[in-house]
């Protein structure tokens, strides 16, 4: 399972090369989607290994508030105000 | 037997997780990235947590929260995505320069 973990993490780092280097705002906006996508899963795997069961409530607040952060990135992509 | 199950389920998780990420590196503009990552790493996060649920043992209070948080993952990321790429389109990203057809941009200018 340790193993698991670290391959995480150099994902992670992937999604971090791409937020440092990309192009484009999109790029970073998607990066920083599926970099909140990875830390669910970072979250299951420490509630495993610590046998805590609330690890699991940082991950669906994670979820729910990742989202809400891509659909403020998209529209602010698009170029209109938050209340629009 | 549950504990089997469900590392099989982690480490095609992680699997899945790896190619998403090598995938956002490698792909040449922010739409193919965002089609391999997206969907890719959403699939592996959904196997992570369902291993989760597995090796917790079933309907523990862990094994209930991983499969609530399945549901938000399942439902948010592909929403969240189709507004990534939208937004992308109307603020102005280029394609890259070998793809094929932008049928966005052909509903755009009927």
């Amino acid at each position: 399972m340790t193993y698991l973990l670290i391959i995480l993490g150099i994902c992670c780092f992937l999604c971090l090369y791409r937020i440092a280097r990309g192009p484009t705002a999109a790029d970073r906006a998607v990066a920083t989607d599926i970099l909140g996508i990875l830390v669910v899963g970072f979250c299951g795997f420490f509630s495993l290994k610590a046998k805590q069961d609330w690890y699991m409530n940082i991950a669906l607040i994670w979820a729910l508030l990742g989202f809400i952060g891509a659909i403020t990135l998209a529209k602010y992509l698009e170029g209109k105000h938050f209340d629009e | 037997m549950m504990n089997e199950i469900g590392m099989v389920l982690l480490i095609i998780g992680v699997a899945f997780d790896l190619l998403g990420c090598i995938g956002i590196v490698r792909l040449p503009d922010v739409y193919n990235r965002l089609q391999a990552s997206t969907k890719s790493v959403t699939l592996g996060t959904w196997l992570i947590l369902l291993g989760v649920f597995f090796i917790s043992g079933g309907f523990t209070a862990m094994g209930i929260k991983a499969l609530i948080c399945i549901f938000f993952i399942v439902l948010a990321s592909p929403t969240a995505a189709h507004a990534l790429a939208r937004g992308a389109h109307i603020s102005g990203v280029k394609l890259w320069e070998k793809s094929v057809c932008d049928k966005y941009e052909e509903d755009k200018s009927k």
